[in-house]
């Protein structure tokens, strides 16, 4: 059950179609910044499978700049 | 409210990305959210050091309930500050692995059958017993390591030296620091550093040789670079065998031939001297020239004996042994451009520059280590660089306790917690201490790390205690080793916490309470001691490794020298250990303050810790205000002519690669506990070797081909690793030694520094084949 926290950074104006586009996939929970063009990210899958399809999907976002993993635990 | 184990880690998480978001952008905020919300009133923190490295990074975990569910860095901690390297961060989770041993195994019939510990502690004092009855007193040994918490190594030392009257105790420090300890005796007269972490902020050079700190010390590394990114001037400076990524952070990584720093080190010096760059009022006033001698051998047969003498020399003559080493000559031996070599000198040699160097393996695990670290010094003594904030030769250690237990315990076949076994009064001190008749103690030490194993493997030891080490994966040229240890008529006892080689060859296996399972102490790189207490329970039978020894030695009949009670015993051992070192040049800091303080150095002279020792300025045991070497009868420190020497083994036609071995960041020693953390095994899932593009060109081989690696000794396929984290030049694989399924060490050599007897890791021949 992997839980993964990283900051996202949206594209050029952009962050609050990505906060959107998190806010509605699954196993996200996100704090966006009130000041700064990034949010927190953290995600809480049931297994590495979902896991790595959920990541492949948040990097296909067209809203996603970049993503940069600040923490990772698998049981 | 119920708050899991998963709740934290998710909180966790948050806290670790705000921390991030943070650090780029300091005055971030995050509408209607508060990091510091996320406090769990159920989680106690309690202090510890770290369980992994030498660098004794002070730690907070927090229980909840009768378990530890995470890890911090202490803020109150003056070697982290409140950082922890990948490892610290996931410590806790060495101690759930699913393969835990929490109950006693003994060997039946071949296998290892689950026995009750009380039971399986009864047998280990008989077969002491039988063995000693039968075979003598040095038929038993016991191994240790830096990894022993200090009462482990104190009771082991009293136990075997002091009780059954056999030097046979070594750790396996021996392989990792021994070059260090005889390095600072020989110049110093004492072990351990002088210096200080305070360095890191104070220096304006930092010389790294043959030292990857960015992947063996981060936490001290992200010192350094936290020094150079506050002051535009501060410089790194890598010296190395091998691109690393410490390399990668230096302002020049310089690339010299394996075994050619001796010839580099002469060389400085002979540049400085030439340059006029001599503190020659300390020179005068504070040292003195020794020469030793030369052309000492390698220790690769059985029973090699070497003693050194030493010779007094003066100034011309060591001015005319450098003769020799002129950065020319010094470019022929070791690659490095005589350009480099004197920008190097002119480094060292500017008065207006304070230079620290920094060292670990790289000198230590060297045929001439002693030589190496002895060199380094000589630099820093000719220019009065030393014992003053930011001026500091400084040895750094691979292991939690390797200083604290194994350098100041003496855990080692000539040592005493005070002194050496040779000395009569070191002895007699000790059998007061230890309530011993001093015939106990023997006055001749025994077996160092390799000639122990080469001993077990030829008969004469018979019995062999092994606690928190594996040597089964590190001992250099293996496959001797192995196969003596499951000779027959060996006994073997494990002492561990999971499954490895080691525990393969036990005869018994005893379960070990592991860090915050038990109480303890550590004592670090920089001379701190750092208590911590029990916060968890420890697992089924599990037991201390300290209580371990007091069962077996009071079954041997030793219950007057082992008294204790299990609830004060850790304390009791340390009031007593401390009665070693009641002087101002080791005085200990009382047990009740280290368990309120994150760490205290010694030597602890009213009240307060020593930053920089033999400089009066800070040291109360100097006479004066200014420098004394007090280890030395002279009062000065020694500067030793030591020339090159080549390696026990280089490349030839037949194996025309060097083999150098080590670590990577995200595992620790041999993974035991490493590769049990899903994060960090799933970061380096198993072991490589790194080969150069253009060789790997011409072996045919790209990016996870299997490679081959053959030496006179041995062989093991692995996986090729091409441009990844570290690149060796042409001519030169490297292969980290974390992974028990490929034992790189069937392939090492077993050569060690005839003085400091600790093996060479970093240097021998092989050849590759494509597999």
């Amino acid at each position: 059950m992997p839980i993964f926290s990283f900051l996202a950074f949206p594209k050029t104006d952009m962050k609050d179609r990505l906060i959107a586009d998190l806010s509605a996939m699954a196993y996200c929970e996100i704090k966006p910044s009130g000041n700064k063009d990034v949010l927190i990210l953290l995600t809480d899958t049931p297994d590495e499978e979902a896991n790595k399809n959920l990541i492949d999907a948040i990097k296909a976002l067209n809203s996603l700049q970049s993503l940069s993993m600040a923490f990772g635990h698998t049981d | 409210m119920t708050f899991t184990r998963r709740d934290f880690i998710k909180n966790m998480a948050l806290k670790s990305a705000a921390v991030a978001a943070a650090t780029m952008f300091p005055g971030i905020s995050f509408s209607g959210w508060n990091p510091a919300d996320l406090s769990a009133d159920s989680i106690v923190w309690s202090k510890t050091p770290c369980r992994f490295c030498g660098t004794g990074c002070g730690l907070l975990v927090g229980v909840s309930g009768e378990k530890a569910v995470a890890v911090k860095g202490d803020p109150n901690s003056s070697v982290n500050k409140g950082l922890c390297c990948v490892k610290g961060y996931h410590s806790i989770q060495i101690l759930y692995g699913k393969d835990r041993f929490v109950t006693a195994y003994v060997r039946k019939d071949g296998n290892l059958v689950p026995t009750p510990i009380q039971e399986a502690l009864d047998l280990v004092a008989a077969r002491m017993k039988s063995s000693i009855e039968k075979n003598g007193k040095n038929s038993v040994a016991i191994y240790g390591s830096g990894q022993w918490s200090i009462p482990d190594g104190y009771t082991a030392s009293k136990f075997f030296k002091g009780c059954i009257g056999t030097n046979n105790v070594e750790a396996n420090a021996r392989l990792c620091m021994a070059s260090a300890v005889t390095g600072c005796l020989t110049t110093f007269g004492l072990d351990e550093p002088m210096g200080c972490y305070e360095d890191i902020d104070n220096a304006d050079v930092f010389v790294t040789w043959g030292n990857n700190m960015a992947e063996m010390h981060p936490v001290l590394f992200s010192r350094m670079l936290a020094n150079k990114k506050s002051k535009t001037h501060v410089q790194i400076i890598d010296l190395t065998t091998r691109f690393t990524r410490s390399s990668q952070a230096a302002d020049k990584s310089i690339l010299f031939n394996p075994q050619s720093d001796l010839a580099i080190a002469n060389a400085i010096c002979y540049e400085i001297i030439k340059n006029n760059e001599v503190n020659q009022e300390f020179i005068s006033s504070h040292v003195s020239f020794h020469k030793g001698k030369t052309n000492i051998g390698y220790g690769t047969e059985d029973h090699f004996a070497f003693s050194d003498t030493a010779e007094s020399v003066d100034f011309e003559a060591y001015k005319t042994f450098l003769k020799d080493y002129t950065p020319e000559a010094a470019e022929k031996i070791s690659g490095v451009p005589a350009a480099d070599i004197k920008y190097l000198a002119s480094l060292y040699g500017d008065p207006d520059k304070k230079v620290t160097s920094f060292w670990t393996m790289g000198m230590n695990q060297h045929t001439r280590g002693t030589w190496i670290n002895n060199l380094v010094y000589n630099i820093h003594l000719l220019t009065g660089k030393i014992c003053e904030p930011g001026n500091s030769p400084f040895s750094l250690t691979g292991q939690p306790s390797a200083c604290g237990t194994v350098r100041e315990v003496g855990t080692m076949t000539h040592k005493l917690p005070h002194g050496v076994v040779t000395e009569e009064a070191d002895r007699k001190m000790a059998a007061k201490i230890w309530d011993v008749p001093e015939s106990n103690i023997d006055p001749k030490p025994t077996y160092h790390t390799v000639e122990m194993f080469r001993a077990l493997d030829r008969g004469e030891i018979t019995f062999m205690w092994i606690q928190v080490t594996n040597p089964m994966v590190t001992m250099p040229n293996l496959r001797r080793y192995r196969d003596g240890a499951k000779k027959e008529g060996r006994f073997i006892v494990v002492s561990e916490i999971y499954p490895t080689p080691t525990s393969d060859v036990a005869d018994v296996i005893l379960p070990s309470a592991l860090w915050v399972e038990r109480e303890g102490f550590f004592g670090n790189s920089e001379r701190r001691t750092q208590h911590n207490a029990q916060l968890v329970p420890k697992p089924g039978e599990a037991m201390c490794n300290t209580w371990q020894l007091i069962q077996v030695a009071r079954r041997m009949g030793f219950e007057k020298q082992f008294p204790w009670t299990q609830e004060t015993y850790i304390e009791d051992i340390w009031n007593e250990y401390i009665r070693f070192h009641d002087s101002p040049k080791h005085r200990m800091a009382p047990y009740k303050l280290l368990k309120e303080r994150s760490g205290v150095q010694w030597p602890f002279v009213d009240g307060k810790e020593t930053r920089w020792r033999y400089n009066g300025k800070y040291d109360p045991a100097c006479g004066s205000n200014t420098f004394d070497f007090y280890g030395k009868p002279d009062h000065r420190a020694w500067i030793w002519l030591r020339p090159y020497e080549p390696a026990a083994e280089s490349p030839d036609k037949e194996y025309p690669f060097w083999l150098n071995t080590g670590r990577v960041l995200e595992h620790w020693h041999t993974g035991s506990m490493t590769r049990r953390i899903p994060i960090l095994h799933k970061a380096v899932p198993e072991s490589y070797v790194e080969i150069h593009p253009e060789d790997a060109k011409l072996l045919g081989v790209v990016n996870e081909s299997k490679v081959n690696i053959i030496s006179k000794r041995g062989s093991v396929v692995m996986k090729a690793c091409i441009n990844g984290r570290g690149n060796p030049p042409r001519g030169m694989v490297f292969v980290p030694f974390f992974d028990e399924n490929y034992l790189i060490n069937e392939v090492t050599l077993d050569a060690f520094c005839p003085i400091s007897k600790q093996p060479d890791y970093k240097k021998c021949a092989v050849r590759l084949e494509k597999a």
